[in-house]
């Protein structure tokens, strides 16, 4: 049975993740654009947040597939229902991929992993052509988890605003965060 | 209707056009590793799944063994007593992958020590004995030069740059060897050491031929043709393993470890840390060398970056290269071992 709503670990988990993603699509775009002593600095930070964000996003699924989400709206189109499930498929492909592809990366150059002091052993031996395509993949896949957050912010702000069916209430919180009844109402 | 979506429309650009602005897309001046590899470039283009800089190089295997002495500077596990594995490069610093070994003004030695536990020591040196320019924003003007048709361009670069000028001064007395085993190459860049009671030290460091340097006329180097390094270095190898010795210099207060550009006083305090002994010297393609991104940024604990400017711009520029020549790998084909 799916519940009413999101429970409130589950929009700590979104909301805390959101921030964090965004933060680091932006870090990663920064470190690879500039000779700056904020090279390092970002780098440093990319890396621990990065591995934060592989299990945090592994925490949420298990969630999301145990407790499950709140039903979208009776009469929510064929087309945005499919949208809605294609792009939370892909949202949390990439959320787990691309930490995974930047430790295998990193792996595939041979370079030492050591995260907040910790030594991360390497996801597979040294492979120089397989870093070449790795780190492509890194890079295109986050601009794809880019786009991906866009459209997944426009359709938070057309469900909010133009159809107004609780679908963005029931993540925010507060009024109308029971969508059902709010339809049924109409 | 149309109220909400244009709203929608503008936030989602907002966001997008702040992402553009981080990647420095409305930058015509942010120094961005692109920007670097663009003025490394030859007229006839780069040689695809070779390095943007420094192409022509041969590998080696070999041994460092640590005498401990380091251990009073650094923490690092690569300075207890003990044998640690290296994979090493000699290079000629020119942008051209059949760059001619006499006409080469500056060459490299790089090498990743590594530790048990399996931390790295990576370091990129040259054996000029210090760097022509003080930031990397000069670095890179002064890579334009070369495509530069105004004749008063270099001159006014030297102008604008008197380190430019000392360090013109200074080459123009050095001799070059005939050998990679009789030259000094130099970490350049400074580092800060952290010992085990946390105290934190500045240094550079060198590696030491031990081999006597013979220096030659530019006359008796052009005689030896465009390709005479890499026979030698076998040569050599074969006779007796060669071997440097790895030495730290420890800075006095104040001495400069922002600008790469200034060299330190002779008289600072020089530890030898330990020896390194080559095993075998092998062709790059074949060899484990290829595959290292010499990073100096790559560092053990109880190593750390100064505040050297060139250190980031180094990490994030050989970063890039080692992406590109790593992607282009199928165009450096990997031939059957051979002996060397």
């Amino acid at each position: 049975m799916s519940p009413r709503s999101f429970s409130p670990l589950q929009r700590g988990l979104h909301w805390l993740m959101a921030a964090a993603i965004l933060t680091m699509l932006f870090i990663g775009i920064g470190m690879v654009s500039t000779v700056s002593h904020a090279h390092l600095t970002l780098l440093a930070v990319h890396r621990p947040l990065g591995l934060a964000i592989l299990l945090l996003a592994i925490v949420r699924l298990v969630i999301r597939l145990t407790r499950g989400t709140p039903p979208l709206p009776s009469d929510l189109p064929p087309l945005m229902r499919l949208g809605a499930l294609g792009s939370h498929v892909l949202l949390y492909a990439l959320m787990i991929a691309l930490p995974l592809i930047g430790w295998a990366m990193m792996s595939a150059a041979g370079d030492p992993i050591l995260i907040a002091g910790m030594h991360i052993p390497p996801l597979l031996s040294p492979n120089a052509a397989l870093h070449g395509i790795l780190r492509e993949a890194h890079t295109w896949l986050a601009l794809a988890l880019l786009a991906l957050i866009l459209m997944h912010f426009a359709a938070a702000l057309f469900h909010a605003w133009i159809r107004r069916d609780g679908v963005f209430e029931a993540m925010a919180g507060g009024e109308g965060a029971a969508p059902v009844v709010k339809l049924s109402q109409q | 209707m149309a109220k909400p979506l244009l709203g929608i429309a503008v936030l989602v650009a907002l966001v997008a056009a702040a992402f553009a602005y981080t990647a420095g897309l409305f930058s015509s001046t942010r120094l961005t590793p692109d920007r670097f590899l663009a003025q490394l470039q030859p007229a006839e283009g780069p040689s695809p799944g070779h390095r943007r800089n420094h192409l022509k190089g041969i590998c080696f295997v070999g041994d460092f063994e640590a005498s401990g002495a380091g251990t009073a500077l650094s923490r690092a596990a690569v300075f207890k007593p003990g044998h640690y594995p290296v994979v090493g490069r000699f290079n000629l610093a020119d942008t051209h992958l059949h760059a001619s070994d006499a006409m080469a003004g500056v060459r490299g030695m790089s090498i990743q020590i590594t530790a048990p536990d399996g931390e790295q020591w990576r370091s990129a040196m040259i054996d000029a004995p210090m760097f022509p320019v003080a930031t990397p924003q000069a670095f890179h003007e002064l890579l334009g030069l070369g495509r530069s048709k105004d004749p008063q361009a270099l001159p006014h670069f030297a102008a604008a740059h008197p380190e430019f000028a000392a360090f013109g001064a200074l080459s123009a007395r050095l001799q070059h060897t005939a050998s990679y085993a009789q030259d000094q190459y130099n970490s350049i860049d400074s580092f800060i050491f952290t010992d085990g009671t946390g105290e934190h030290h500045a240094v550079r460091w060198a590696v030491l031929p031990a081999v006597p340097p013979e220096p030659k006329t530019q006359e008796q180097l052009n005689q030896l043709g465009p390709d005479f390094l890499f026979a030698d270095l076998r040569t050599r190898q074969a006779a007796a393993p060669l071997r440097f010795t790895v030495q730290v210099v420890v800075a006095s207060p104040g001495d400069p470890t922002a600008e790469p550009s200034k060299a330190w006083p002779a008289d600072r305090q020089h530890v030898d840390v330990g020896v390194i002994t080559v095993q075998q010297i092998q062709d790059e393609a074949n060899a484990r060398c290829r595959d290292v991104n010499y990073d100096p940024t790559v560092l053990p604990d109880g190593m750390q970056v100064s505040d050297d400017p060139f250190l980031a711009a180094r990490s994030a520029v050989y970063a890039r290269s080692y992406e590109l020549r790593t992607a282009e790998d199928a165009d450096y084909p990997r031939t059957a071992p051979t002996s060397p």
